[in-house]
């Protein structure tokens, strides 16, 4: 894959647990990450879904290089930048961004608006005072804020106005992928809605790759090209959107879709949830770590580490008995509404073009 | 009388320097034994004002201004300190988003559930109080219940902790449970976990269940009816059934519309535009009308009350339901 825009191959980062005071001895090591691979392509949105714990954050950050892998390359634009350091390091950094989940921890309450987007330029020596100022008027403008907004400290905006401001600055050096970390958890519903809308806007309109950090499936449905699901470290299952979310193939991620709460109060609410929390990064199961919790483990899953492997269409997954499994239960009818609910919803959809335009 | 608690035209408001602000103003809900109430509602609409107030445990400098709260036709807001006393924890408990902050780090939760108990019950014996400990978590399915009762909150995982809180409120029976995004901060395999755990206390015990949260997820699988509230008021009431099949005020269509949904072909959300106004800058009229697609200019004039649509369904919507105004 030379056309992938990043590609990771077996990443790992452990962090050594000490205990004593002065001299730590070594207890042992947490497997954040353990073995990771994956590729990303131009303009394409891959998802890193897990419960936390799972390592996702941790695989976001040594993608961005702001912590430093144990082992494993990574790839961008063909170049290996685990080694790189100096100049070269500080280029890339232009090419790569990330997008904060807290949008009140993330901006410098100190600083306005206009700094906070002006900052990035700043530091990357990019254009004069002129050509920065417009810039980040364009960029207000680019997310939907206004240009008065320069003057502007972030207490003075809501969470949502907020978070624009964030992926405002990381889009200020032009990046050509943008790590989302869980860019709308922090927010409310409605919010929540307008925030996806922006991003997959934002990527028709730049051609931006993201790497969007998720637990919430139902998100990654409407933002993901492709869903990478995490468990303990490792990559359980790897496949298109569509195909995930039609047919999953690692018991996991079964799980993880009949848990999600859905808005339809006739759904049957009667399903299998295993019990038990996720076990400890710092001593997790042997085998496959997923066996403690897995409906279909045997022997051979307590003992021997199931291996990512190609199914058909480009599905992967690391379960020694994917083939065996029985059907994933039938996808449920296609969202279930009530054609009155569904009629209204229509009305207000066609209203609110109608608003958009007449606002544009 | 069917229902166990009432909440009568409750108004609770903040008296600051900018004027008097109503978080909560003019709720009535009703909710009966072995029901579950569902308020919904985005940040900074009242809910948990709301329930804080039926607690009597409003944050000064907030008061509740007006309105009744009746416990089995007694109201609670005129019970002396002492009595309420009483109510909170035996008759209603709460339990909180953060089963982290809401747990005491330098005492066991062994202790902190015998003292919840005991200030319930002066004449029990400690070792008493101690196996009534063990039966509660034994209730919430805490695996070895009995060594866990001498660790520290930090030792246990989030499920764990909420599933501490969960019986500690429940150790005195209570008749009511509020219950204010139990789940918010958790993992979605441990959220499923807690919901049916509830739904299961529930029918063992037939308590009522006062579900607070911004999920419409967990209401459609918990709650028996809905409130949907913005802005300090209640828009919209109704069955659970009714809320989603038959959806009345705009508010609640933009809400359905935001959620993303994991069996939904559509790839763009539906967003409700703007944000929650803040409670000093409420606009005149209904509340909603600046964010509202069918918004007219009698939405800018005097505030809708909630008003019968159909069989047990309310919606304060001068033009529910939309396809009526719009075939006008």
């Amino acid at each position: 894959m030379s056309g992938a825009l990043l590609e990771v191959e077996n990443l790992a980062k452990h962090y050594e647990v000490k205990r004593g005071l002065l001299f730590g001895r070594h207890v042992g090591s947490v497997r954040a990450v353990d073995g990771v691979s994956f590729s990303l392509g131009h303009g394409e949105t891959l998802a890193l879904v897990g419960e936390s714990g799972c390592g996702k954050s941790t695989t976001a950050r040594l993608v961005l290089r702001l912590i430093e892998p144990t082992a494993g390359t990574v790839r961008f634009e063909g170049t290996d930048i685990t080694q790189m350091r100096g100049e070269p390091l500080r280029k890339l950094r232009r090419r790569m961004q990330i997008v904060f989940q807290d949008p009140f921890a993330s901006l410098n309450p100190r600083m306005t608006v206009g700094d906070i987007l002006e900052e990035p330029l700043l530091v990357h020596g990019i254009g004069d005072k002129a050509s920065r100022r417009a810039r980040v008027n364009q960029l207000l403008g680019l997310v939907g804020l206004a240009a008065y907004h320069v003057q502007r400290y972030p207490h003075e905006f809501s969470g949502g106005q907020r978070q624009r401001i964030g992926i405002a600055r990381a889009l200020a050096v032009e990046p050509a992928l943008v790590v989302c970390d869980e860019p709308v958890s922090a927010l409310d519903v409605s919010i929540q809605a307008q925030v996806v809308n922006l991003l997959k806007d934002l990527q028709a309109r730049l051609g931006l790759s993201y790497l969007f950090i998720a637990h919430d499936l139902a998100v990654v449905k409407h933002m993901a090209d492709r869903v990478a699901v995490m468990y303990l470290g490792r990559i359980v299952e790897v496949a298109g959107k569509d195909a995930l979310f039609a047919n999953p193939r690692h018991p996991y991620t079964r799980t993880l879709l009949s848990a999600i709460p859905r808005p339809d109060p006739h759904r049957d609410t009667a399903r299998q949830i295993p019990g038990g929390d996720v076990p400890s990064p710092m001593n997790p199961p042997p085998g496959c770590h997923f066996h403690t919790r897995c409906p279909f483990a045997d022997e051979r899953c307590k003992a021997e580490v199931p291996a990512l492997r190609v199914l058909e269409g480009g599905h992967q997954v690391a379960c020694h008995h994917a083939e065996a499994l029985p059907a994933a239960p039938a996808a449920e009818g296609a969202a279930a509404m009530s054609p009155v609910a569904a009629r209204r919803l229509e009305l207000y959809a066609s209203r609110r073009g109608r608003a958009v335009a007449e606002a544009g | 009388m069917t229902s166990l608690l009432e909440i009568e035209g409750l108004r609770t408001v903040f008296r600051t320097h900018g004027g008097e602000v109503a978080a909560v103003d003019g709720v009535s809900l009703a909710v009966a034994r072995g029901r579950t109430l569902g308020i919904v509602g985005e940040s900074g609409c009242g809910k948990s004002m709301l329930s804080l107030s039926v607690m009597r445990l409003v944050p000064q400098p907030g008061t509740v201004a007006a309105g009744r709260v009746l416990l089995e036709g007694k109201d609670l807001l005129k019970l002396s300190d002492a009595e309420m006393r009483q109510v909170r924890g035996r008759r209603i408990a709460m339990i909180f988003q953060e089963p982290m902050t809401s747990l005491n780090p330098v005492f066991t939760i062994g202790s902190q559930i015998v003292e919840a108990m005991r200030a319930h019950d002066k004449s029990a014996t400690h070792a008493d109080l101690r196996k009534r400990a063990i039966a509660a978590l034994d209730r919430v399915r805490i695996p070895a219940a009995e060594r866990r009762l001498d660790e520290y909150p930090h030792q246990m995982s989030g499920g764990m902790r909420q599933r501490v809180m969960i019986a500690m409120a429940l150790a005195c029976s209570p008749d009511v449970l509020i219950a204010d995004e139990p789940t918010t901060a958790l993992d979605v395999t441990v959220q499923a976990q807690i919901l049916d755990l509830l739904r299961d206390l529930q029918g063992q015990t037939g308590m009522a269940i006062i579900l607070i949260t911004h999920d419409l997820g967990v209401v459609a699988e918990m709650a028996d009816e809905v409130a949907v509230m913005y802005a300090g008021r209640v828009v919209e009431k109704a069955a659970t059934s009714a809320i989603f099949d038959d959806p009345q005020h705009p508010y609640t269509l933009g809400l359905l519309g935001s959620i993303p949904r994991v069996e939904e072909t559509r790839e763009r959300l539906l967003a409700i535009e703007g944000a929650v106004p803040p409670p000093f800058q409420l606009p005149k009229g209904c509340r909603f009308h600046p964010r509202c697609v069918f918004a007219t200019g009698a939405c800018q004039v005097d505030m809708p009350p909630l008003r019968m649509v159909a069989e047990g369904h309310e919606a304060a919507c001068i033009n529910a339901p939309v396809e009526a105004m719009v075939a006008a």
